[in-house]
């Protein structure tokens, strides 16, 4: 608990909700979030230099422990994207791959207790430091948004600008010209309730799980009974969410794998 | 909950790994799986060869044996008539031995007998000479009447 001083319960799940930021600009806009960018860089750099050093020396005969692990991730990335993509998977198996051990490493990091953390990032700052980059609205958009670049980028590779105009006001209902103004307006709601879903459920999911752990681990600072109750109901809670960390980046990934594919294939 | 920079800081960190791991992950591992696949594939193939050369020679093995054991019965049954082939030869030829030895013995008891004949006739010749020369001893001379006495021997 921050520098064990008295506090409500409100200020220490506020205290553990607030960002570590840094004004680069006038306005509320040219900020960045430290912790957010720190971590998932470095948790990014953790995934994928360790797969990179193992893949480096990968070999084709009998692999060792750690290549054997590193191939089924990449097996299972790879299997679902078969199941979903037809076409030269050069690109996109990578972009899966990325999505899903990222997401799964910042997911991951929920389970660290964050008051332990706090021991250590208090020395960088005193007021707050998010260990969890999926729980910070700013990581999920911005991985909803490259996907969905992405996906207009291959629509429009695929079909031509021409062809994605035309589907954008002959589908899904018909080409009758008294549909057009229905069909544009579904494929509108349609473009942008993609990457606000895509976003907001791996948010939601974390966020809430970070609300709930804090709640779990205040109990803690009550009684010596509360913190038995606590640390069981945590560690509950811990093992639910371990499913929770997976499936949130399985789904994440699976919707990008499935909008970069319905890209791919014309009405 | 705001949108700030961070945003675009997390798409161009995100970019930066998917390029990092299509650039540098990806293409290692493919070629490797590849490759072992490959290698699965090909010693597959090898087996299935394997089995097919191994059946091969399994059938030409049998068939030598067959060839062996035919070869082996005919010279069995050439041999069986070639020794009762040579049986009936010794048969024949021991046959023929005992017809000349027993008409060279029947021969030869016709020599001896002859001879017996012969030797008898001048010893029966002799007595009748000794007998005559007892008989004549005081009328013949031997020396006088040797003509005589060698034309009854040769008469005898």
């Amino acid at each position: 608990m921050a520098a064990g001083a008295e506090m409500r319960p409100t200020e220490y799940i506020g205290h553990h909700l607030t960002f570590n930021t840094q004004a680069i600009g006038d306005g509320g806009f040219w900020t960045l979030n430290v912790d957010t960018i720190v971590t998932s860089v470095l948790l990014g750099v953790i995934g994928f230099g360790f797969m990179w050093l193992v893949v480096r020396g990968a070999t084709a005969g009998v692999p060792g422990k750690r290549q054997a692990f590193v191939e089924l991730i990449f097996d299972f990335v790879d299997e679902q994207v078969k199941g979903i993509f037809h076409g030269a998977r050069g690109f996109i198996t990578p972009l899966a791959l990325t999505v899903f051990v990222w997401v799964l490493l910042m997911n991951a990091m929920d389970f660290l207790p964050v008051d332990w953390v706090a021991l250590g990032t208090h020395h960088v700052n005193e007021h707050g430091f998010r260990i969890v980059p999926t729980a910070d609205v700013n990581t999920t958009f911005a991985l909803a948004l490259s996907v969905w670049m992405l996906m207009m980028y291959y629509t429009i590779k695929v079909k031509g600008l021409g062809g994605w105009i035309h589907e954008l006001f002959c589908a899904p209902f018909g080409s009758n010209p008294l549909l057009w103004v229905f069909n544009f307006l579904f494929n509108l709601v349609e473009y942008v309730s993609k990457p606000l879903s895509h976003s907001l459920r791996l948010f939601g999911n974390m966020y809430a799980g970070e609300i709930i752990f804090l709640l779990l681990w205040m109990m803690a600072a009550t009684s010596i009974a509360g913190t038995v109750f606590g640390s069981l109901l945590g560690l509950g809670w811990a093992i639910f969410h371990i499913l929770i960390v997976a499936l949130q980046a399985y789904i994440f990934m699976m919707l990008t794998i499935v909008y970069i594919s319905m890209a791919h294939e014309s009405h | 909950m705001n949108i700030n920079l961070t945003l675009f800081a997390q798409a161009i960190t995100f970019f930066a790994f998917i390029l990092f791991t299509a650039r540098f992950v990806w293409p290692p591992l493919m070629r490797a799986v590849e490759a072992r696949q490959k290698q699965i594939a090909d010693g597959l193939a090898a087996a299935e060869e394997g089995k097919q050369s191994l059946e091969l020679s399994a059938k030409q093995a049998d068939q030598e044996i067959a060839k062996a054991r035919a070869r082996a019965a005919e010279i069995m049954a050439q041999a069986e008539k070639r020794v009762s082939q040579m049986i009936e030869e010794a048969k024949l030829s021991a046959r023929e031995e005992g017809n000349r030895e027993k008409t060279a013995a029947k021969a030869e008891i016709e020599q001896e007998v002859s001879r017996a004949k012969e030797a008898l006739r001048s010893q029966v010749s002799l007595l009748a000479i000794a007998g005559a020369e007892k008989i004549l001893r005081r009328e013949v001379d031997a020396k006088t009447h040797a003509d005589l006495l060698q034309a009854v021997q040769a008469e005898l």
